[in-house]
């Protein structure tokens, strides 16, 4: 029954995945537009992520990368179009949603500073009742970023800018998310650090087998690390491929000097 | 060991009382100072002033955890608690109260003659219902919007009291409010309510530590610092806020209705919207999330609204209106000073 769903959402992509090509999107959003009152953030996207990928979201300002996560966590007020996770449209409510597997790291990181390392981190599970499992859990984070196990009962505002975004990673991976999806996860870091954050998203992605949708400013720095890359502007997507495609193409250099026609015009 | 240090000794442990004093550690002075004052105005007024006093206190100190609570850990500043403050009162007092009003000669209401104890779930009940109905609006809004429906709230709970006069019997207030009953003991002596006061205080105060220091305070401490990003790790913060809301008036209550007891009579005066910005005005002195705090913005309010009546150059009618004028110059200093309140650990 959900393939047959799949097949006629998208024919195109049933026919590849019978002829052994593209693998299905996990999490995908169809034709998906959100308004702000006249504003329009996103009209008409179709992005998705298949298992196993690190996908990124990129674009000038005001493009309406953060609205992409924010329109799958419900924060956005979706007018046309639906999110789908695993081929079943994501309706639920927002806090609702870290049950299907899906965990979101918000831009600005967003911790709760009067709380210790540990105590953020426990805020991330929030119904998981096995102390035992939740205790894995942590140890694992620990186990992946060390610095947090030092500092486990210092205040998370006491902890450097780096440091706070290992444990915005930390908080969301304690869910034991599917997929993981950072808004700007290097935003105001130092260059030193914004390297070990990426390198720490690989590391997820490849010890834990999280899917990542990351939308990202760093683009140099975020191509190294993606599989595949979404370009938006103006609510539009504009671009869909692989990094290197991005590389090849002058893509980038039209959308953030303002030339570049969506895809669906072409 | 002390040393001039003001840091940690080599050991790692805090140094001692005297180099924290000398460091200007305010949390410190604050409890020193009201600790004195407490002391010297027993010294000065005596042992019965001094039972008085503290009934006071602690029927302020369960406002002020209760609220704390909402304003502190939660951050919802709401200055809606007279309400249940006055539902709680209201309660014990038309459920105990055995009054033969033909003899008084004006409107009557029904008499029930409950014991205290009896009445007073009841009370608590009753706030925790409104609260629930209250908050499911309530919990719509945010930020300046709560405040001003937390407003619209307490004008409407005094109006009620005010005009419902079929069972509050308005302005005439009620009388001979019930002593609590222990047994065959009648708790009608000073020190027996003061004594009773204090257990319900620390009943009360107990029980706001078990909330703030548990899972569910810990959430409560999220959504005061990001509502959105609790909301996003699976917390339904709607539930959280309404169920604090409502054990909070649930506590508030309980003031209401030792309140009413106490004095024996209440009219509506005892909860216009005035008291609630005093009540608030002590949460901001006490410092926001932290229930010793509370308590020892309850006591220098106490302090300084009894002192005042000792003041040689004031006028008793000038009285009431100084104390407010005080504690609004206080809560000026402070918001200029030190806006977290004399324990706080967060700013308004």
């Amino acid at each position: 029954m959900a393939e047959e769903h799949e097949a006629q959402r998208h024919p195109e992509q049933a026919e590849a995945t019978n002829g052994a090509a593209a693998e299905p999107y996990m999490l995908e959003m169809e034709s998906v537009s959100v308004h702000y009152g006249a504003v329009v953030a996103l009209e008409h996207a179709s992005l998705g992520i298949r298992r196993g990928e690190v996908v990124a979201v990129m674009g000038p300002n005001g493009a309406g990368k953060s609205t992409v996560l924010k329109a799958i966590m419900g924060l956005a007020p979706v007018s046309e179009g639906h999110v789908y996770w695993r081929d079943a449209p994501l309706t639920t409510a927002t806090h609702e949603i870290v049950k299907h597997g899906i965990s979101f790291v918000p831009q600005g990181r967003r911790l709760f500073t009067h709380l210790t390392i540990e105590e953020n981190l426990e805020m991330g599970c929030p119904y998981l009742r096995d102390k035992v499992e939740r205790r894995r859990r942590m140890d694992t984070v620990m186990d992946l970023f060390p610095v947090l196990a030092d500092k486990r009962k210092d205040l998370a505002s006491q902890m450097s800018g780096g440091q706070q975004q290992m444990l915005a990673l930390g908080r969301g991976l304690m869910a034991n998310p599917e997929v993981l999806l950072l808004d700007e996860p290097t935003l105001g870091l130092a260059p030193n650090i914004v390297a070990s954050v990426f390198f720490n998203v690989s590391l997820i992605s490849e010890q834990l087998g999280t899917m990542i949708m990351v939308v990202e400013h760093n683009i140099k720095g975020v191509l190294d690390i993606v599989d595949r890359a979404y370009i938006l502007d103006n609510g539009r997507v504009v671009f869909e491929g692989t990094p290197d495609d991005v590389r090849e193409t002058n893509i980038l250099t039209e959308v953030f000097l303002g030339k570049v026609q969506p895809m669906d015009e072409e | 060991m002390a040393t001039n240090t003001p840091e940690t000794t080599e050991e790692g442990r805090r140094p001692g009382l005297i180099p924290r004093l000398a460091n200007g550690n305010v949390e410190l002075w604050a409890n020193l100072i009201v600790l004195v004052w407490v002391i010297a105005f027993v010294l000065w007024q005596g042992v019965g002033f001094a039972i008085t006093i503290g009934t006071v206190f602690a029927i302020w100190a369960i406002l002020a955890v209760s609220l704390n609570l909402v304003i502190g850990f939660t951050g919802l500043l709401s200055v809606a608690h007279i309400g249940f403050f006055g539902i709680g009162a209201y309660s014990v007092a038309i459920l105990t109260s055995k009054t033969d009003y033909s003899l008084l000669r004006t409107e009557g209401i029904p008499t029930y003659e409950l014991p205290f104890f009896a009445a007073l779930p009841v009370g608590i009940a009753l706030a925790g219902l409104t609260a629930l109905v209250v908050g499911v609006v309530f919990n719509r809004f945010r930020d300046d919007v709560f405040v001003l429906v937390s407003f619209g709230f307490a004008i409407i709970s005094f109006n009620l009291f005010l005009n419902a006069r079929a069972i509050t019997r308005g302005a005439f207030g009620i009388h001979d409010v019930a002593r609590p009953v222990i047994g065959t003991r009648v708790l009608d002596g000073e020190l027996e309510f003061l004594v009773m006061a204090l257990v319900c205080l620390a009943l009360v105060s107990a029980l706001a530590w078990f909330i703030v220091t548990s899972s569910f305070g810990r959430v409560l401490t999220a959504i005061r610092e990001d509502e959105q990003a609790a909301s996003v790790f699976g917390y339904q913060v709607t539930h959280y806020k309404l169920a604090i809301w409502v054990i909070s008036a649930m506590m508030a209550a309980v003031a209401g209705g030792l309140f009413s007891s106490w004095t024996s009579f209440i009219d509506p005066n005892s909860f216009i919207l005035l008291e609630s910005i005093l009540l608030v005005s002590i949460v901001i002195l006490g410092g926001l999330a932290t229930i010793w705090g509370s308590l020892l913005g309850a006591m220098t309010f106490v302090l300084l609204e009894e002192g005042m009546r000792f003041i040689p150059f004031l006028p008793d009618v000038y009285v009431g209106q100084a104390r407010q004028v005080v504690l609004g110059v206080m809560l000026v200093l402070l918001m200029l000073f030190r806006p977290q309140g004399l324990l706080g650990r967060y700013r308004l």
